[in-house]
């Protein structure tokens, strides 16, 4: 992305002109996950509509496990915190943490989507069984693409930020910030999709 | 994700970007090439799609399917819909107006994610071209714009599959456009510039990317269901299945009544540009301008079901939707007013570019009335899916958005080239192009509430003559285009030169030459705090209405 000489007026107000430059794409970020959130949202909206009038047909089998799904939420809950700290540790200049941070959270990353895959293969149907089970593979599959496309950006992010030879530091942390907020988007998603899905 | 550069590289990086003609074919970061890249495009595209219209206005000179066969014409309407929306108006009126004013209306060198815009535009072609050629490899989709189950799941796949994926990748274009408008007008104003001291246009592309971003996204999500009912065969939106086809309505509504605004609320500020410098006034009710916009984004995210009448909606749906899409005529009303006030006792030159925009308050004006009438549900159940709503819509988004670029083609040719277009010409295909364009939809609304259907090859001999006029209409719409080609091209080549500001304009992209160097202005950017300032001398105010910085 290019600065733009007009911008470095601006940045006289502001510390440094990184500071300005990164605030941007982070609007431009935020303005992409609320995109992102609304396609959720339509999702979830037809979710809510089929329950409401598109009855379950009679010989139709649509039955969900809770164990699994929680275990989930917590992988997802930790790893959102686990990734808090490997911002903070880059803060800190201290890479080697922020490193073994990275790597925790894509691991908790991970094993989120083998638990997943874990419960796909016990669940008792199939993608077009019937309108609920297609419902919830395309609701779960379209948060699982979302998932794996975080842990790859937090290995990229992992990579970038070793000491020395990364060009992830503590001046340059933008690529962190952004997979910090689009992981914690992605954590918060399915905390509404959970409650949707599994205990309503 | 991208790595941040250090300033220094990036100056590199633009250098090494080509010059000359070339840069119109290149991947260029610059806001101008990439805003006459959208234009260029979506013109060709529009004739594309105007042979398509053709074409189905001749099959309807009689009433039996003769010029073409049945399922072709499905194709050749579906094809029609889905190039002059997806690729002419909403890429024309936002991509192209938006990316080479917004700049220059901000006081930027350029829009905020160069990169992203870049991209933003270079999906285009392709999806446009995948389009088109799936008529000559296994037919193209055949269930007209809308795409509505079960028709979309039932016609033959392969043609509907490739809709899908092109309306897919202009979707996710026109969000990296929206989001990188809503961050260059909010973030990159230059420092001084407060937001109501923008150009009206900045306030429509804001609104306009506020609709893109929340609304476009509901469109994707739902065609990739739908995708996934016609290739996995699930049962989304298939009644056989337990699916249920209104909540593809819905959710396609949701999208697509925004969708009207999308390609109508640039245009009207466009218009808001181009009026106050022909008639040397100052935009009236500026600050009513701004909030109609808003009040029309907030509004037009709440109507989508009056698309729904027809369709099973329960009684507290059709009073909600009927009101709120009634409430829409106030803030577009008085947009209506402020125009006609903005001209009223105006030194008005009478050119092309102010024909056109006053071609745009009339024929938006008919198409806003029947628009509140279709509201009504006893009349909108009468004439659904009638040649009515053809009438309504094409007076929308052709005598609305269509005309409004003809006219910003009249007003910025100049800068864009450095050279004037021919106004004879101009005033003949103004002539051809309202003429032609009422004769052939105004004879729809009686069509319509006659009972004649839209989207069907055959119909009753009673409406033959009817037809007929309306075809005769759709062959001066394209007779006009010819005076325009020859004149866009002519005057390249032989026009007279421009200057820098021949129309004596106040807003900020014409003080600079024509066309404008790489970074917009070779020195800082101009403070402009008075974009309609006119006939400012005659007033008490000493100040000058341009501020250099």
């Amino acid at each position: 992305m290019t600065t733009l000489p007009s911008t470095k007026e601006k940045s006289e107000e502001l510390t440094s002109s990184d500071h300005q430059h990164s605030d941007h794409r982070l609007f431009g970020l935020i303005t992409f996950l609320v995109a992102d959130g609304m396609t959720f949202a339509g999702f979830f909206a037809a979710y809510l509509t089929y329950k409401s009038v598109n009855p379950l047909l009679p010989d139709a089998i649509y039955e969900l496990e809770l164990p699994l799904p929680t275990l989930n939420t917590i992988l997802l809950l930790v790893s959102s915190a686990t990734f808090h700290k490997a911002g903070k540790s880059l803060e800190a200049a201290n890479s080697k943490q922020c490193q073994r941070w990275l790597l925790i959270t894509a691991g908790l990353g991970i094993a989120f989507l083998i638990s997943q895959m874990v419960e796909y293969f016990t669940l008792p149907f199939g993608l077009t069984d019937n309108l609920y089970a297609s419902t919830f593979y395309a609701l779960t599959g379209f948060h699982g693409l979302h998932v794996t496309l975080g842990s790859i950006m937090i290995l990229i992010v992992w990579w970038q930020a070793r000491s020395p030879g990364g060009r992830i530091t503590n001046v340059n942390n933008f690529p962190l910030e952004a997979a910090e907020i689009y992981w914690h988007f992605v954590d918060g998603i399915w905390v509404i999709l959970f409650i949707i899905l599994y205990l309503l | 994700m991208s790595i941040s550069l250090p300033p220094a590289n990036e100056n590199t990086s633009n250098s090494l970007q080509p010059t000359g003609w070339l840069r119109f074919i290149s991947f260029s970061l610059d806001h101008k090439v990439i805003g006459l890249q959208y234009l260029v495009c979506g013109f060709l595209f529009y004739l594309i799609g105007g042979v398509l219209a053709g074409a189905i206005r001749i099959e309807l000179l009689s009433p039996i399917s003769d010029f073409l066969a049945r399922d072709v014409y499905n194709q050749v309407l579906t094809l029609h819909g889905t190039i002059m929306i997806f690729l002419w108006i909403v890429p024309v009126v936002n991509g192209a107006f938006g990316n080479y004013l917004i700049p220059f209306y901000v006081g930027a060198r350029d829009m905020a994610f160069p990169r992203l815009n870049a991209v933003a535009f270079w999906m285009i072609p392709p999806a446009g071209l995948m389009l088109i050629t799936s008529y000559f490899i296994n037919g193209a989709a055949q269930s007209g714009w809308t795409a509505y189950p079960p028709l979309s799941i039932t016609t033959p796949a392969a043609g509907q599959i490739v809709w899908i994926v092109s309306v897919l990748l202009l979707g996710g274009s026109s969000i990296f456009g929206g989001i990188n408008f809503i961050a260059t007008i909010l973030k990159l104003r230059r420092p001084g510039l407060k937001l109501m001291q923008l150009p009206m246009y900045c306030w429509a592309m804001l609104g306009t990317s506020i609709l893109v971003v929340l609304s476009t996204p509901v469109l994707a999500g739902t065609l990739i269901l739908l995708s996934f009912d016609i290739v996995a065969h699930t049962g989304f939106f298939n009644p056989a299945l337990g699916g249920n086809v209104i909540v593809y309505q819905h959710l396609f509504w949701f999208y697509s009544h925004p969708a009207v605004y999308i390609m109508v609320l640039p245009a009207f500020g466009l218009v808001s540009e181009i009026l106050p410098v022909h008639c040397r006034k100052p935009l009236f009710g500026y600050t009513t301008m701004v909030y109609s916009i808003m009040g029309i984004v907030v509004l037009g995210l709440v109507v989508w079901a009056h698309h729904m009448f027809t369709s099973g909606t329960p009684p507290w749906m059709r009073l909600f939707f009927t009101i709120a899409t009634s409430f829409i005529a106030v803030p577009t009303g008085i947009k209506f007013f402020n125009w006609v006030a903005t001209l009223w006792g105006g030194r008005i030159s009478l050119n092309s570019a102010i024909l056109f925009s006053c071609g745009f308050i009339v024929n938006f004006v008919l198409g806003g009335i029947t628009g509140v009438a279709l509201a009504q549900v006893p009349f909108d159940i009468h004439v659904h899916d009638t040649y009515f709503v053809v009438a309504h819509f094409h007076y929308i988004v052709y005598g609305g958005s269509v005309f409004v670029i003809f006219s910003s083609i009249y007003h910025w040719y100049p800068k864009f080239t450095g050279k004037m277009l021919d106004e004879k010409l101009g005033i003949i295909h103004f002539a051809l192009t309202f003429i032609g364009f009422n004769l052939c939809f105004a004879p729809q609304h009686w069509l319509g509430l006659n009972g004649m259907p839209r989207r069907v090859a055959e119909y009753d001999p009673q409406f033959t003559l009817v037809n007929q006029i309306s075809s005769v209409g759709a062959l001066l719409m394209a007779i006009s285009t010819l005076p325009f080609l020859w004149n866009i091209l002519y005057s390249f080549i032989k026009g007279e030169k421009a200057g820098n500001n021949p129309w004596q304009a106040l807003t900020p992209e014409w003080l600079t030459t024509s066309p404008p160097p790489v970074e917009n202005w070779p020195g800082e950017a101009p403070l402009v705090t008075k974009p309609y300032g006119y006939g400012a001398n005659h007033s008490n105010e000493n100040n000058p209405p341009i501020t250099q910085a």
